[in-house]
């Protein structure tokens, strides 16, 4: 990532919530009319405790929640004028615990994208074997595993390959490592950087991981209570007065200064 | 009596009211799921619609059987003929299961799964297909299985209106007091439900999506 930020003027955010409200019909209020903005090609991470409200922006997005006031573009395009279909096609999801289908093979989970937009049957073949590449998952008996039959990673890769298939501009995470152990956890969470290096997407990841997202955010959007309480670069966040902000950094500090001492 | 005798001169009987049999069962077990799984897939869709449904299907369960096939002779079309009658009253039975395996299979589909289906871009028919469906086709099987061993079981009322089947033999069998003649009736049919049972069982758990 370059230094400067590049926004050429005229390139719009691929992504805008404008005053974006959501609220249950009991009146509950999950998200209070937030406004950000994505450029094309960042890592957004979205911050904040359980219930802080990112679930919520995040499905947002790709419509599975509609605003209730306000509004979410993609592309320009407020959601709600978009055919759900058309735009979650266009827009990869991977969430805890992966979502795989238990009753699809590796294959067909993969697949399933490039099957529903009907790609020739050549076309896909390539895709796949460039997708497990990609996912370190390249050893021809995983294609015909079935989710149960792997390990946590593996099934989270899997997941990722399959929000990859169809090459969508946009990729949505929800706690994408929340269900793994700490050690593949680590291993995963590499690999993510790794990928987000390589393929230039425009990405949105929602973690309660502090370390998460230092490494994967090239922003760190902070949320608390259905409200954003600031973006940051990974620098700035080290260094927020915001009192929440804070509270995450002194947890990572105390981890660091244990390990000094001992 | 002997077997071989009673065989050698009911054989043949015993064998046409057990074609008769079968042939009430499948056609009410064919209408029941043609009804009640789709009903099954509104309730878990609807879940506002499951009292009404579901309590329906609860009262026809109800009531006792040889009292809903005399409802049903009054009944226009369906009273002109006593097997209408029979399969009408056996559908009727058979639903309850049906549509209570369907919605229980299909709500219980976790929810990632379903999430994740939709956010790839599935249209709700793609997701209930391919999706919903295929995921709880062991539970709805259940249901299957557990009306069919019950419409086989009832299946021998419906000769009381003479609609046929085996429970001609276990009437006349009452009527003249003559136990081996009960027999004829109770055996295969016990036999048909156990066989049943034991293949639908067998799908049952082949359909079973692994863990």
């Amino acid at each position: 990532m370059s230094s400067e930020p590049n926004h050429p003027p005229g390139n719009q955010p691929i992504i805008e919530f404008q005053k974006a409200h959501y609220q249950l019909s009991n009146g509950k209020v999950l998200l209070k009319e937030v406004n950000f903005a994505v450029p094309r090609g960042e890592t957004l991470v979205l911050l904040g405790r359980s219930g802080a409200g990112k679930t919520t922006a995040l499905k947002l997005i790709n419509r599975l929640l509609e605003p209730s006031s306000g509004q979410v573009c993609v592309e320009g395009r407020s959601t709600v004028d978009w055919d759900p279909i058309a735009l979650r096609r266009r827009i990869g999801y991977v969430i805890q615990e992966a979502g795989l289908f238990p009753h699809y093979t590796v294959e067909q989970n993969v697949s399933l994208v490039p099957r529903l937009e009907k790609w020739p049957a050549d076309r896909t073949e390539v895709r796949l074997k460039e997708l497990f590449a990609l996912v370190g998952l390249d050893a021809p008996e995983f294609r015909s595993r079935y989710p149960h039959e792997l390990s946590g990673g593996q099934r989270q890769r899997v997941g990722v390959a399959r929000a990859l298939a169809a090459d969508p501009p946009i990729l949505l995470m929800d706690e994408p490592l929340g269900a793994l152990d700490p050690l593949t956890r680590g291993e995963v969470r590499s690999e993510l950087h790794d990928l987000q290096k390589r393929l230039k997407k425009t990405v949105v990841i929602v973690t309660h991981d502090i370390a998460e997202g230092l490494l994967l955010g090239t922003r760190i959007g902070l949320m608390e209570a259905g409200e954003l309480r600031g973006i940051y670069s990974p620098d700035e966040f080290l260094h927020a007065t915001e009192p929440i902000a804070a509270a995450y950094v002194a947890q990572l500090k105390m981890i660091q200064e244990a390990g000094e001492q001992k | 009596m002997k077997l071989a005798a009673f065989l050698s001169q009911h054989g043949g009987e015993i064998f046409q009211a057990t074609l008769e049999h079968v042939w009430l069962v499948a056609l009410a077990m064919l209408l029941a799921i043609a009804i009640g799984v789709p009903l099954g897939i509104l309730v878990a869709r609807r879940p506002w619609l499951s009292k009404p449904i579901l309590g329906s299907a609860n009262v026809a369960e109800t009531i006792p059987s040889l009292a809903l096939f005399g409802f049903l002779l009054p009944v226009p079309w369906l009273g002109d003929r006593a097997d209408r009658v029979a399969i009408a009253a056996l559908t009727l039975y058979a639903l309850l299961p049906i549509i209570r395996n369907t919605a229980t299979g299909i709500s219980g589909v976790d929810r990632s799964v379903r999430e994740a289906a939709r956010a790839m871009g599935m249209t709700e028919r793609q997701i209930l297909l391919r999706v919903e469906l295929p995921l709880s086709l062991s539970t709805v099987i259940a249901g299957i299985r557990v009306a069919t061993v019950l419409t086989i079981g009832v299946a021998t009322i419906a000769a009381a209106v003479g609609s046929g089947g085996l429970g001609e033999f276990i009437f006349r069998g009452l009527a003249m007091v003559n136990n081996p003649l009960i027999m004829a009736g109770a055996i295969p049919a016990a036999l048909l439900a156990l066989t049943a049972d034991f293949g639908l069982s067998l799908l049952e758990r082949k359909l079973r999506p692994a863990r």
